[in-house]
């Protein structure tokens, strides 16, 4: 089984992401559970997404302790709160670049990538919403998913122009990544 | 058809498929995404159902009531303080025998206001007649709405059906389930040929005055068809089973076979348990899990024969009787009374109220307690240091 936690702001699209994070795994064959753990429940309060992941059905319904994938939506998060708290030794993070907001230093085998998404996303959806190019990142950083299979899982959910604009947002967020590697 | 969807998006499109002639209900989280789903289908004309807007939960159940007692399939679904509003609609629809289907998105209960997941708000409902469902996951919560009409319109029947299913857990849990198809719903759920129902050509009136020389007796013919109920699920299981391949019991007996210690539990917080359960097993710890799907009618028998060989049994509510035991440990407790059979301890904890998290841990900790002495009402997870008294 394989654990992910998305730390982001309730607005944000953290459910969306793990749907479609969770979708691609669907689509790989894999069986996925993606559901959200609201704080405070109201727009900007932090909140989690989390995506548990299986080849078989997934039974256990508790919140995500020990992921081992951490994909950080907003990076202000991490000024009041250790996003990476429980990630495990060899675990890897995707965070989404802010200037000015440094990233945790990893431990262990630990890997953690910063990634322009919000940049990325500016160029390829006219938004800065960086949640899809983080996806594409993701995908390169784990080796989990394939950048097919995650623009699948793009096409599944959106149509028309947005759908262009998150499927170059995610290859734009994959090759990040190859090319930083 | 395999499917990746949202718990209520599939619950919307699966009652779709059950064809309601009217569907009423009003917005209150975490239920909203079921009948917003629906609405939509209404509206872009993918189902030729009646969707009607109210102003509160007691109309919404009003509007359902009145639908169904001039025979159609009806709708409707609500969590937590919308149920109770709607509480006093619900014994009526009981009362006059209307197979209504609800989906209560099970919710805690003010005060303090909380959104998120626990059982009070269906389970302080227990005695209004409906049957009571509840779901482990989302293709459970899908299959028993069809189980649920199929019950609630058996001529013999003629009781309504409450679904329950965690907030948040299963109504916003995206997962991977089999989506029953519409040739199958259809063989498996024929149309609804309501036996009795307001018609200008042939009038009747229901829930009228029954004085004492009558009301006892409708509470009776209630009770006894609940009985009736419990008998009939079994074949309707078989039945579902035929046309979908998924199998269903009104408690589900989990590794149970050798084991020396239980845990009785309601809803998705039984997949947390089957995987503690899975990983004691491969330690050599003798446990087991029995999964309680109807908590009305209330399968005693079956609980009696799937535990009365445990010598050590926990009973998880998540919900409370204040000033008593809590609602589902008194009622196992007492099958067992003056029995020769029964387990040694049958102890009682309270986890989840209000959203908080049960974990692997969590159970595993029930699992420990249990080597002890009986305890009742032993909360697990509770913040001591929120209960000093300062203000």
């Amino acid at each position: 089984m394989k654990e992910i936690r998305i730390h982001a702001r309730a607005g944000q699209g953290a459910i969306t992401t793990a749907g479609i994070l969770g979708s691609a795994y669907f689509i790989k064959g894999m069986y996925a559970y993606a559901f959200p753990y609201f704080g405070a429940a109201r727009m900007g309060a932090p909140m989690n997404a989390f995506v548990r992941v299986d080849d078989k059905p997934v039974r256990m319904r508790s919140q995500i302790y020990e992921p081992d994938f951490v994909i950080i939506v907003d990076a202000t998060l991490m000024r009041g709160a250790n996003c990476l708290l429980g990630l495990s030794d060899k675990g890897i993070a995707v965070i989404n670049h802010k200037e000015g907001i440094q990233a945790p230093k990893p431990k262990l085998k630990q890997k953690i990538y910063l990634v322009p998404a919000n940049k990325i996303a500016q160029e390829t959806i006219g938004r800065p919403l960086g949640n899809t190019a983080l996806l594409g990142a993701y995908a390169a950083a784990t080796g989990e998913l394939d950048l097919n299979t995650m623009q699948e899982a793009i096409r599944e959910r959106f149509t028309g122009k947005i759908q262009e604009g998150n499927l170059e947002a995610v290859k734009q967020g994959f090759e990040f990544i190859i090319n930083n590697k | 058809m395999r499917a990746f969807l949202e718990g209520s998006k599939a619950i919307a499109n699966t009652v779709s498929l059950c064809r309601p002639g009217v569907i009423s209900a009003y917005p209150i989280t975490p239920q909203t995404h079921i009948v917003e789903e629906l609405a939509q289908l209404v509206a872009d004309g993918k189902l030729d159902s009646q969707f009607v807007n109210v102003e509160s939960e007691h109309s919404a159940a009003s509007v359902v009531l009145g639908a169904s007692a001039s025979g159609v399939r009806v709708f409707t679904a609500t969590s937590s303080q919308g149920l109770f509003l709607m509480a006093e609609v619900l014994f009526n629809i009981a009362g006059m025998r209307l197979p209504i289907v609800l989906t209560c998105a099970n919710r805690a209960i003010s005060a303090p206001i909380n959104i998120w997941n626990d059982q009070q708000d269906s389970v302080s409902l227990r005695d209004c007649g409906f049957v009571q469902l509840y779901a482990e996951n989302v293709q459970e919560a899908v299959d028993f709405h069809l189980l649920a009409y199929r019950l609630a319109e058996h001529k013999d029947i003629m009781l309504p059906v409450m679904v329950c299913i965690d907030g948040y857990i299963l109504t916003h849990g995206i997962e991977t389930l089999d989506m029953p198809e519409k040739e199958k719903i259809d063989k498996f759920l024929p149309a609804y040929q309501a036996p009795y129902k307001l018609d200008v050509d042939n009038p009747l009136t229901l829930g009228f005055l029954a004085d004492p020389d009558y009301y006892t007796e409708t509470r009776f013919a209630m009770q006894e068809t609940h009985n009736e109920a419990l008998k009939m699920l079994p074949e309707l299981f078989a039945d579902f089973s035929s046309v979908f391949g998924r199998n269903y019991q009104c408690v589900e007996k989990y590794r149970l076979e050798d084991a020396q210690k239980a845990i009785v539990a309601m809803g998705s917080v039984c997949g947390t348990i089957k995987d503690v359960v899975d990983e004691l097993r491969k330690k050599g710890k003798k446990v087991g899990l029995l999964k309680i799907s109807a908590l009305r009618p209330f399968p005693m028998q079956d609980i009696y024969n799937a535990l009365k060989g445990i010598p050590r049994v926990a009973v998880m509510d998540r919900a409370l009787s204040l000033g008593s035991l809590a609602p589902l440990y008194s009622e196992i407790k007492s099958i067992f009374f003056a029995k020769k059979k029964a387990p040694k301890i049958i102890s009682s904890f309270i986890a989840g109220l209000g959203g908080r998290d049960i974990t692997a841990e969590s159970i595993k900790e029930i699992f420990r307690q249990l080597n002890q002495r009986e305890v009742v009402g032993k909360f697990i997870d509770l913040k001591a240091e929120l209960l000093q008294d300062k203000l």
